[in-house]
């Protein structure tokens, strides 16, 4: 970034912008929101720490999630990103009951038809309703950070 | 999210089992479960009173290493006794930082962002790179994956009414890993198919978000 052009962060921050200014990769000139967003909720030099701890390679998607978080938090400066992940887990479960919802009335069905239309064979293991276990695939790995419970909250996030 | 604690407990056996594991841990070390959530909240304000007003200080001011003053503003929510929660929050956000989101806020709905702040902050410190997004990232594919399988299952139930074809019955592995192949991997809208919107900008999505950050 030359002396000439300052990255958003050095602009906001009313000084010179170095050539191996940390910042000035991930909060450019003409989107000078995204670094005023990141600088309210963590301010500049714990913005900055956090991306030299980092590798170079995942400083971008670092600063993206930062971005986003500092969005999310600014737009809803109560629950911030955590009400996103509450709306997504009741979303599951919602999804997940009308699925089962659904097996048992595709289960019900068959079980009719199959007494009805004897030659439609088909196994046990075929038949049996395995529960809503095809939609979680073990091979993904689980994120570290879902095995922690959300705080309780007086009002949950997203309910009104 | 006394929703999300009882149907964990409920579908333990078909989550990761480090999940079912976790809630068990914290259930030995004492984290009083969500239906005592009015007795932890009220043993929250006597220690809030307590330790305005004694000589034990706050979390943040023993952290900050200062007298805590009454009516410390960190004091009704960062108890001496959980000073980790603080030292995360003072890491990731700045203690002035935190001061200003709270003076905006109503005092009623403080706890809850102090709450949820200490949950991103803790995110935040186990995966430097992603924080909370991560977790958005799993949970969106999975809403992702239900909702295709969803579908799949009406079309089976549509078509069999109409008697078109044999039901297909879930664990069919025609069915459902054709459309898990279509599904494939990735990010995609944030908003699912169903057209539930979320009243929020999409996330950036990692490429390859697995959690591990080795």
């Amino acid at each position: 970034m030359s002396y000439s052009t300052r990255c958003a962060a050095c602009k906001s921050l009313r000084r010179r912008c170095p050539q191996d200014c940390i910042l000035a990769p991930y909060f450019p000139s003409n989107d000078p929101q995204r670094f005023a967003s990141v600088q309210k909720i963590f301010g500049a030099s714990n913005t900055t720490k956090i991306l030299q701890q980092l590798p170079v390679h995942q400083r971008a998607e670092a600063a993206d999630c930062m971005s986003f978080e500092a969005a999310s938090r600014i737009q809803d400066p109560v629950y911030g990103c955590v009400g996103i992940i509450s709306q997504l887990h009741q979303q599951i479960l919602t999804t997940q009951h009308e699925l089962a919802m659904t097996q048992a009335q595709l289960a019900f069905h068959y079980a009719q038809q199959e007494t009805q239309q004897e030659r439609r064979i088909m196994t046990q293991s075929q038949v049996q309703y395995d529960g809503p276990s095809s939609w979680f695939d073990p091979n993904q790995k689980e994120p570290f950070y879902l095995d922690q419970p959300l705080p309780d909250f007086h009002q949950p996030p997203g309910f009104l | 999210m006394t929703i999300l604690k009882t149907t964990v407990s409920s579908v333990s056996e078909d989550l990761d089992s480090s999940l079912a594991r976790s809630l068990k841990s914290d259930q030995k070390k004492g984290v009083i479960p969500l239906a005592d959530s009015w007795t932890r909240r009220s043993q929250t304000a006597v220690k809030m009173a307590s330790s305005s007003y004694s000589s034990s200080p706050c979390a943040a001011c023993k952290f900050l290493r200062r007298k805590c003053m009454p009516g410390c503003v960190f004091a009704p929510y960062f108890p001496p006794e959980e000073p980790q929660k603080f030292a995360n929050v003072h890491k990731i956000f700045g203690a002035s930082n935190v001061t200003k989101l709270l003076n905006e806020l109503p005092p009623h709905q403080r706890e809850d962002a102090v709450n949820s702040l200490a949950y991103e902050a803790e995110a935040r410190m186990k995966d430097p790179v992603y924080g909370c997004v991560g977790a958005i990232s799993v949970l969106q594919r999975q809403v992702q994956r239900l909702q295709k399988e969803l579908d799949a299952a009406n079309s089976d139930l549509i078509r069999y009414a109409c008697n078109e074809i044999p039901p297909v019955l879930p664990g069919q592995p025609q069915m459902s890993e054709d459309f898990g192949r279509r599904v494939g991997d990735g990010g995609g809208s944030f908003y699912h198919a169903s057209g539930l919107p979320l009243p929020y900008p999409p996330p950036p999505w990692p490429d390859n978000q697995s959690g591990d950050n080795s």
